[in-house]
């Protein structure tokens, strides 16, 4: 494991650069097939209302898969990552348009543990909705 | 209905070994739009310390999931997996897996409980390799809502 950032050069309180990541009923077809997640409330407006649901929404795994990558990014080693949990607190509604849903994901240091551990908490965003909560990496910098 | 509590602390057989394939990180980090190079260059992989190319840190949700499967559609336990919606997730990695990894999957019931009508249920899976080194333990909360009153 190899990150480039060092463990010296973070405090408390560093924010790791933001990113955003557009979703559109595509992506959710080409996460469903490299998943294998072929619920249909994932790709099929008519059973998603059927459920009770507004449309269309992503994977909630698709959304944990994005917010993860502010860290790895950040860190340089996605191997780096030694603990990651989120609980699934809204779903992310995806339009069957061509703009589709847009996640935004801020995050910052929130604690220095031992041994160049440092835990990260993230914010996971979608129309002014918070769609993640709990969501916290470790990880092992450099 | 309740689910059963003499269920939690349950283990269920072990998986047959699922063979982690170069071509099946590559489809899962390019399906989740994610370039970094480890996923798909063994040299760059390997310039961090990585024996192989290694899998995003989300891609063995895959295998645990089709494990826990076991779990979930256990017609003893009973759930009502048309009313199932994923509530929390959590991984503990030893190691990233990588290309060329055979895991298998041990599903526990870690937790039941009943809140407010909604059945909850912990699924632990612990992945091993061939060598039988633990690899990553993942926690899968799921929430079955309570049937609507009729």
């Amino acid at each position: 494991m190899t990150a480039k950032v060092s463990y010296g050069s973070v405090e408390a309180g560093t924010e790791l650069p933001a990113q955003s990541f557009p979703v559109t009923r595509a992506t959710l077809v080409q996460y469903a097939g490299a998943s294998g997640d072929f619920n249909p409330i994932h790709w099929n407006e008519r059973f998603a209302r059927e459920v009770g649901l507004p449309d269309v929404i992503a994977h909630g795994m698709f959304t944990m898969a994005e917010a993860i990558r502010v860290v790895t990014d950040w860190a340089g080693d996605p191997g780096a990552v030694v603990d990651y949990g989120v609980r699934f607190t809204k779903p992310v509604v995806v339009p069957d348009d061509d703009k589709g849903a847009l996640i935004e994901v801020s995050g910052k240091v929130a604690a220095k543990l031992d041994d160049n551990l440092v835990r990260v908490d993230l914010v996971a965003m979608c129309d002014g909705k918070k769609v993640l909560g709990m969501s916290r990496a470790v990880v092992r910098l450099a | 209905m309740a689910l059963d509590q003499s269920f939690v602390g349950r283990t269920y057989p072990p998986t047959p070994a699922y063979e982690v394939g170069r071509e099946k990180i590559r489809e899962f980090a390019e399906a989740v739009g994610d370039t970094h190079p480890a996923y798909v260059d063994a040299e760059a992989a390997r310039a961090l310390g990585h024996a192989d190319v290694i899998a995003p840190p989300t891609f063995v949700f895959s295998i645990t999931y089709r494990a826990a499967g076991e779990v979930v559609q256990d017609p003893q336990l009973g759930l009502d997996y048309s009313r199932v919606v994923h509530g929390d997730q959590k991984f503990s990695y030893v190691r990233p897996v990588r290309a060329g990894d055979r895991l298998t999957v041990t599903s526990t019931i870690e937790g039941i409980k009943s809140l407010a009508g909604n059945d909850i249920l912990d699924v632990r899976g612990d992945v091993h390799d061939e060598a039988g080194e633990l690899v990553v333990t993942t926690l899968m909360k799921l929430v079955a809502r309570a049937a609507e009153e009729a």
